[in-house]
């Protein structure tokens, strides 16, 4: 009974996912909303996750340092730094904090129109809200995922520097010049695909729980708490499957 | 009255959700160009009715057409063709909350034409100015009123010219003079414009003042229809419980329970 | 629309800095990265061993990185590794008896190629081969050397 629940529930998904996919041509052509949906997803989330990435980067420093000295060899700082953060961290930490700041707003803004019938005035007005609505966001979150992603981990390298360097005494040159040598373009490359990934992971929970809401306060709250938790185990499942498969 | 008059036929509709019926072998037709009411107390599938009429919800079983079309044949696109024919004011308005009242009347315009601004703009205002809230137009629907709303949400609904217009509960929960000036839109409209106007209520009074046309329904089917005077003086109990407002006839006071006495007895044992 | 301009200022900061970022990390982190305007000038050189030096790593004068290992190929008549080196055009006056050696940075480090500035006045050009080379230092060589000498020198002391 329950496992018939789970697989039916996959199969909703997975069919809104087709509907969100199918209508992305059509969300293309008008860009204005793509550009809302962006500043709502990306350009409020960077505060953020530019704080979060100064603040992994640092700890990276300080813990790095700590564990390279062990070994005689912190001038590969720079490289522990930028490849934890490109490859794990930096697409991780920033898809775990977009769903609990872009997922949720964007369930809890669904769910509320749902709540106060403005979805169904849209199906009334002949306007498919999952074309008008879910779209936009859905391509929105997809598109900003990555950017912010790279903007995590520049300024958590930037972050690891500033401890490592100005902090622990750590040789810039060396620091710089070790991690060029070791970081590949296809370690940023497997950041980006990773982070794309939880892009449309993030973003399509964050909608259809919204769109899937009972449509009540204390509904939309759960749904809202649905995207938190579903979101962040997504995204730590598909980072393994991606890891496993890139490495 | 003829076939041809009905913009609206339910035939043999029943609707049941988690094998519970609510709506069973209901006939109805709705008559071009004239104020239809759909009444009846909460819950006996009024809210679920108009969800057929406008294909949001399929029938279990018999036929639902709306324009000659049977929406059950309807492809989603059609479906959407049909309904921008049709024009519906929600209980509370449904006002798109991050648009401001102009661009929500202006909503079905953009998503549908490609008109010049202009001309979008003489559209809004002329919409706008016929429910009295032109001044409005740059107000969001959070500083509006419920009454002023539900103004907003009837521009909207009338913006691109329907031939149908369902109304939802549209005086539910109005002050007497919001509720006036609500009921003389949704008649001058009806008058002036020969929309055909369908509108849930159970208020009794002011369907006495609005509708040609009257239907009760109660248990899953019509219990009485006519004129709104041909039902009140209608001789069955339970139409005339429900037109008297009285708390006394064979609608019960009481939801289904065993004898008081041998529950309070279980409850002392 | 006047209201959305704030919207477009700030969608547009977010995705200028995001493709930044991501420019950032793909020139200046990562070693297969290109520099605008950059002129480089090519020398080879050919070692015995390269150990673990991979193609990216940086080449350097006294700790300054002026160039990037650019490929490196077996050559089967000499039996040698050839390493092509790119050279920064900014730093064309290194002397063409420098030798190369292939050093590691720190215990764990990568590996990078290391010039030894030599006392001739033509510094080297495009093309240019590099004759005294130093091969990697192989870490399990260099224990069983010591232990071979420790072993050498207590016999003697017998």
């Amino acid at each position: 009974m329950s496992l018939i629940t789970v697989t039916a529930e996959f199969g909703r998904f997975a069919l809104f996912l087709g509907r969100l996919v199918t209508g992305i041509p059509s969300t293309l052509r008008r860009p204005r909303l793509l550009i809302e949906q962006i500043h709502m997803t990306g350009a409020l989330s960077l505060v953020i996750i530019m704080l979060s990435g100064l603040f992994v980067g640092m700890v990276l420093g300080l813990q790095g340092y700590d564990l390279l000295r062990r070994f005689g060899s912190t001038e590969s700082l720079g490289t522990a730094a930028a490849l934890g953060l490109l490859r794990e961290l930096g697409p991780v930490i920033t898809a775990l904090l977009f769903a609990g700041r872009a997922g949720t707003a964007m369930t809890s803004e669904i769910g509320l129109m749902l709540a106060t019938d403005q979805l169904a005035a849209m199906e009334m007005m002949a306007v498919d809200p999952v074309r008008r609505i879910c779209v936009p966001r859905f391509v929105g979150g997809l598109l900003s995922m990555p950017l912010l992603a790279a903007i995590f981990s520049a300024i958590g390298i930037y972050g690891a520097q500033l401890v490592g360097v100005k902090l622990m005494g750590v040789d810039a040159g060396q620091f710089w010049s070790q991690m060029r040598g070791a970081v590949e373009l296809r370690d940023v490359l497997e950041g980006v695909v990773k982070s794309i990934a939880f892009g449309i992971a993030c973003s399509a929970i964050a909608v259809y729980e919204g769109y899937h809401a009972v449509p009540t306060a204390e509904g939309v709250g759960r749904a809202t708490t649905r995207t938190v938790v579903t979101s962040s185990v997504a995204i730590l499942a598909i980072d393994y499957m991606l890891t496993a498969v890139l490495l | 009255m003829t076939a041809q008059d009905a913009v609206a036929t339910l035939e043999g509709v029943g609707y049941a959700v988690g094998g519970r019926t609510i709506l069973a072998g209901l006939d109805l037709a709705i008559q071009r160009g004239r104020v239809t009411a759909i009444m009846g107390p909460s819950g006996t599938g009024k809210t679920t009715l108009l969800r057929l009429l406008t294909g949001q919800l399929q029938p279990s079983s018999g036929r639902v057409s709306v324009a000659g079309f049977d929406l059950s044949r309807l492809n989603r696109r059609d479906t959407y063709a049909l309904r921008r024919r049709m024009g519906m004011l929600f209980q509370n308005g449904a006002l798109l909350t991050d648009l401001d009242v102009y661009e929500n009347v202006a909503f079905p315009l953009r998503e549908h034409t490609d008109l010049p601004e202009p001309l979008i703009r003489r559209i809004v205002l002329m919409k706008l100015e016929a429910v009295g809230l032109r001044g409005a137009a740059r107000l969001m629907p959070a500083e509006l009123s419920g009454g002023m709303a539900r103004r907003v949400a009837l521009a909207r609904a009338i913006v691109m010219d329907p031939e149908i217009l369902i109304y939802d509960e549209p005086f539910a929960g109005l002050d007497p003079i919001a509720l006036g000036m609500v009921l003389r839109l949704i008649r001058d409209l009806n008058q002036s414009l020969g929309i055909t106007s369908i509108v849930v209520s159970h208020d009794v009074h002011v369907i006495e003042r609005l509708a040609d046309h009257a239907v009760l329904l109660s248990g899953g089917g019509i219990a009485a229809a006519g004129s709104p005077t041909e039902l009140a003086s209608n001789p069955d109990p339970a139409v005339r419980q429900f037109m008297s407002g009285s708390a006394e006839g064979p609608v019960p006071f009481h939801y289904p329970a065993p004898d008081l006495a041998s529950d309070l007895a279980d409850g002392v044992r | 629309m006047k209201r959305n301009s704030s919207v477009e200022i700030g969608t547009g900061l977010f995705v200028l800095l995001g493709f930044a970022a991501l420019f950032f990390m793909a020139t200046q982190i990562s070693s297969h990265g290109f520099e605008f305007g950059r002129h480089d000038y090519h020398l080879s050189a050919q070692f015995d061993n390269v150990g673990g030096l991979k193609a990216g790593a940086p080449v350097s004068i006294g700790g300054v990185t002026i160039g990037r290992v650019e490929s490196i190929d077996y050559d089967s008549s000499s039996f040698k590794a050839v390493v092509r080196l790119a050279i920064n055009e900014r730093y064309n006056q290194v002397p063409n008896d420098s030798d190369a050696a292939i050093y590691t940075a720190g215990l764990l480090g990568g590996n990078y190629v290391g010039f030894t500035p030599g006392g001739s006045d033509t510094p080297y050009k495009e093309g240019d081969r590099i004759e005294m080379t130093q091969s990697a230092i192989v870490l399990e060589n260099l224990i069983s050397k010591f232990l071979f000498d420790k072993a050498g020198q207590g016999a003697k002391k017998e």
